[in-house]
């Protein structure tokens, strides 16, 4: 598409040149020359045709590296199944706040956290003294615990138990929780808790271990051997153990969680593995090509270091992706984790209202949850081993 | 292209023909030999053992040798890559003054560097894969914060076209890998003298290149030392290639520089033994000439703690006595400007 412009210009420029020699303005013909040679020149890369348009050259050199980056990922079928999944949980995110913009869902029915549903499905049964089916049948002692159920019954009468929580229905498709509310709307406000703890962590986690990496492998010698040392600790200190104290001593919110989750990452093994890159890359020439053109370290690591290790980084940060969601599925299911909504927190209260270990009868409340937290954790698993190939040549299929 | 001009007419007034630009003086550089799984070191590489020469205003000297024989070290000592163990490396200030590099504060560095640059001999790894070739070449002028944009936009594109990378315009947002060796070994030529420097250390810049490529990379870099006035010292393992680039020759052999001259004189009158070895092993494409008569060799030896004796001892065909007994010999005039460092040659001579 766009050559065939290039050359419709050509042709166009090939009147005005025939012009120029013809005419008595020698000028304009050599104008008209130069303008056909760059337009030559540009079927092979961008042209500076105005010395005041950088940014949008810069724009179409970064979307061209992009597209031929994008022709690379798309054979690789891992990577686009990650991406497919990342895009269906994304649309999963922001889904909740159309409902309630356009009045789809009632807030006072449909929030996550403080919804209620007041007029649940209920399920005919007979009070009995043994129950032998418990779809139809129900224990009278448990009748007697439970306020929902007027007192007045007796054995063997029949009456609508309200379902709380209730299967799936057409007013809630993933059906309530104990406490009546909607397990989409919660699964879907999860999803966003998941997407901002996920991210966050891994963007510090790549600033930090960018930075410390490429700093140690430059400057080597002391500041090597301190960040090193502070990496080694932060490797040996088990993670999740350490969560769970800091979740016990303090409350925590889920940018703390995202926080030591990064720093943790960053400073530890993500900063030695792009510390390795950045030595590879600091021993090439044309580290000592920008030293002899009076380059200081700090240029080196900005302009050169930092970008060669940059989509290594990119990657590393999927894999924080992955751990972070994890983690916190873990802690909130735990009960450390100050959150409002998210899905380690729906099984949690699953669990807690015992219904854990009858999840085969009541599989709204777990699956979903579950399902989610690893469905999302494999996608930027999948995402970062589909960029893999992308950065790393030789995985590329011959 | 109006400041090469200046720079070329500059560099006549204030360089009489027998001012030296540099000078260096018994430099040496070892590195450790460790061997073992405790990595205890157990000798030293003599890279470069004592070398001595000048380079003048405008001169080139081609450094010629084998692998392993120092020359690359040597070079980038002089480019300040690497720091020397021993040795001083002098440089002629614009007012006439000699400053040790070694010895240069912060400013000091930054003005070497804008007067000193490098050529690197491979085009495919010199380069940052990741920038344009207007990043790679303007990079030295960002550094030394020279004009703005616009300014550096210019300057690149005059650049791009001297080196022959026309038109400047297409080339100036492509990326390395759309390049061909030639045309990023052009490129690296253009980085190395758009700061208009007065030395340029050229370390073997067309060994990576196509034969066909090689003669035209060779031209630009001689027609651009001409014209701008900058000293090289060409680093090479193919006398063809200096002969074709360099004012003198010198040869390396083991850290040591064996023997230098002009080139024309070590051409058709090669002194010293390792000299003649490798003129011998030029090939002449002809094949009714009888074959070389003079053969030395064995392989080249690594430099590990050499013992006190002429380092090509191992290999010299014409070794006597004394080449086993005393230490390496002393490099000594033997006339006309050239210094050959053998017990035969000076015996020879007087």
């Amino acid at each position: 598409m766009a050559e065939k412009l290039e050359t419709a210009s050509e042709v166009d420029q090939g009147p005005q040149t025939v012009g120029g020699i013809g005419g008595i303005g020698g000028g304009d013909g050599v104008a008209g020359v130069g303008g056909g040679t760059a337009a030559g020149g540009g079927a092979a890369g961008p042209v500076v045709t105005s010395y005041g348009s950088w940014w949008r050259i810069r724009l179409s050199l970064l979307r061209r590296s992009v597209h031929d980056n994008w022709v690379i990922f798309r054979r690789n079928r891992m990577g686009i199944a990650g991406l497919v999944i990342i895009g269906f949980w994304m649309l999963m995110a922001v889904m909740p706040s159309l409902f309630f913009a356009t009045g789809f869902w009632n807030r006072a029915v449909y929030d996550p956290v403080t919804g209620l549903e007041t007029d649940p499905p209920t399920r005919t049964v007979i009070m009995v003294e043994r129950v032998t089916d418990p779809r139809t049948e129900i224990d009278r002692r448990a009748v007697l615990m439970d306020g929902r159920i007027p007192s007045d019954l007796g054995l063997g009468d029949t009456f609508e138990l309200p379902l709380q929580p209730a299967p799936p229905n057409s007013r809630h498709w993933l059906g309530t929780d104990p406490l009546g509310r909607d397990v989409l709307s919660q699964l879907m406000h999860g999803a966003r808790s998941s997407f901002f703890l996920g991210i966050l962590a891994a963007t510090v986690t790549v600033v930090i271990a960018t930075l410390v990496g490429s700093v140690a492998a430059y400057y080597g010698g002391v500041i090597d051997s301190l960040l090193m040392r502070l990496a080694d600790l932060l490797i040996m200190i088990p993670g999740l153990a350490l969560l769970i104290v800091i979740g016990s001593v303090v409350t925590f919110q889920l940018w703390h969680l995202a926080m030591v989750i990064g720093i943790l990452s960053g400073f530890g093994g993500t900063a030695v593995v792009l510390k390795s890159q950045a030595l590879a890359v600091k021993v090439k020439p044309f580290v000592d090509a920008a030293r002899v053109a009076g380059g200081t370290g700090r240029h080196i690591v900005l302009y050169h270091l930092i970008p060669s290790v940059m989509p290594l980084s990119v990657l590393y940060m999927m894999f924080t992706v992955t751990a972070a969601i994890q983690s916190e599925a873990v802690l909130s299911f735990l009960g450390l984790l100050n959150v409002d909504t998210s899905w380690g927190l729906m099984i949690q209260l699953a669990h807690t209202q015992g219904y854990l270990l009858q999840a085969g009868e009541f599989w709204w409340l777990v699956f979903p949850a579950g399902l989610a937290v690893t469905l999302l954790a494999m996608a930027f698993f999948l995402l970062g081993r589909g960029l893999d190939e992308v950065i790393n040549p030789r995985l590329r299929r011959r | 292209m109006p400041g090469a001009a200046q720079l070329s007419i500059q560099a006549e007034c204030t360089g009489s023909a027998e001012m030296a630009l540099l000078r260096v003086q018994g430099l040496r550089k070892r590195f450790p030999v460790t061997s073992g799984v405790l990595r205890r070191r157990t000798g030293h590489i003599h890279a470069v053992d004592g070398v001595d020469f000048e380079i003048e205003v405008g001169e080139s000297l081609g450094l010629v040798g084998e692998s392993g024989c120092g020359k690359s070290t040597t070079g980038r000592m002089l480019a300040c890559l690497d720091e020397p163990d021993e040795g001083r490396i002098l440089l002629t200030e614009d007012d006439g003054s000699e400053v040790d590099i070694a010895q240069l504060d912060t400013r000091g560095m930054t003005r070497f560097r804008r007067r000193v640059q490098m050529i690197f001999q491979d085009p495919y790894e010199s380069i940052n894969p990741r920038r344009t070739v207007f990043e790679t070449i303007s990079e030295s002028l960002g550094i030394h914060r020279m004009g703005g944009l616009r300014y550096r936009e210019e300057r690149v594109s005059q650049m791009l076209a001297r080196v022959g990378l026309t038109p400047p315009e297409s080339f100036m947002l492509r990326y390395p890998h759309e390049l061909s060796g030639g045309q990023r070994q052009r490129v690296a030529v253009a980085r190395a003298l758009i700061l208009q420097p007065q030395f340029v250390v050229a370390d073997e810049p067309t060994s990576m290149l196509d034969m066909s490529i090689r003669a035209s990379i060779m031209e630009l870099m001689s027609g651009l030392a001409r014209e701008l006035g900058v000293a090289y010292l060409y680093i090479t393992h193919d006398l063809a290639v200096a002969r074709y680039m360099c004012d003198r020759i010198a040869v390396m052999y083991l850290g040591k520089i064996v023997e230098t001259g002009r080139t024309e004189q070590i051409l058709s009158d090669p002194a010293h033994p390792y000299t003649q070895a490798l003129l011998s092993a030029v090939p002449i494409p002809d094949p009714s000439l009888p074959p070389p008569e003079l053969r030395i060799t064995g392989g080249v030896d690594k430099a590990i703690d050499p013992p006190p004796r002429c380092r090509f001892l191992d290999r010299c065909p014409q070794a006597v006595d004394i080449c086993s007994t005393a230490d390496h010999p002393p490099l000594q005039d033997t006339g006309g400007g050239r210094l050959v460092a053998c017990y035969l040659t000076t015996d020879r001579e007087g």
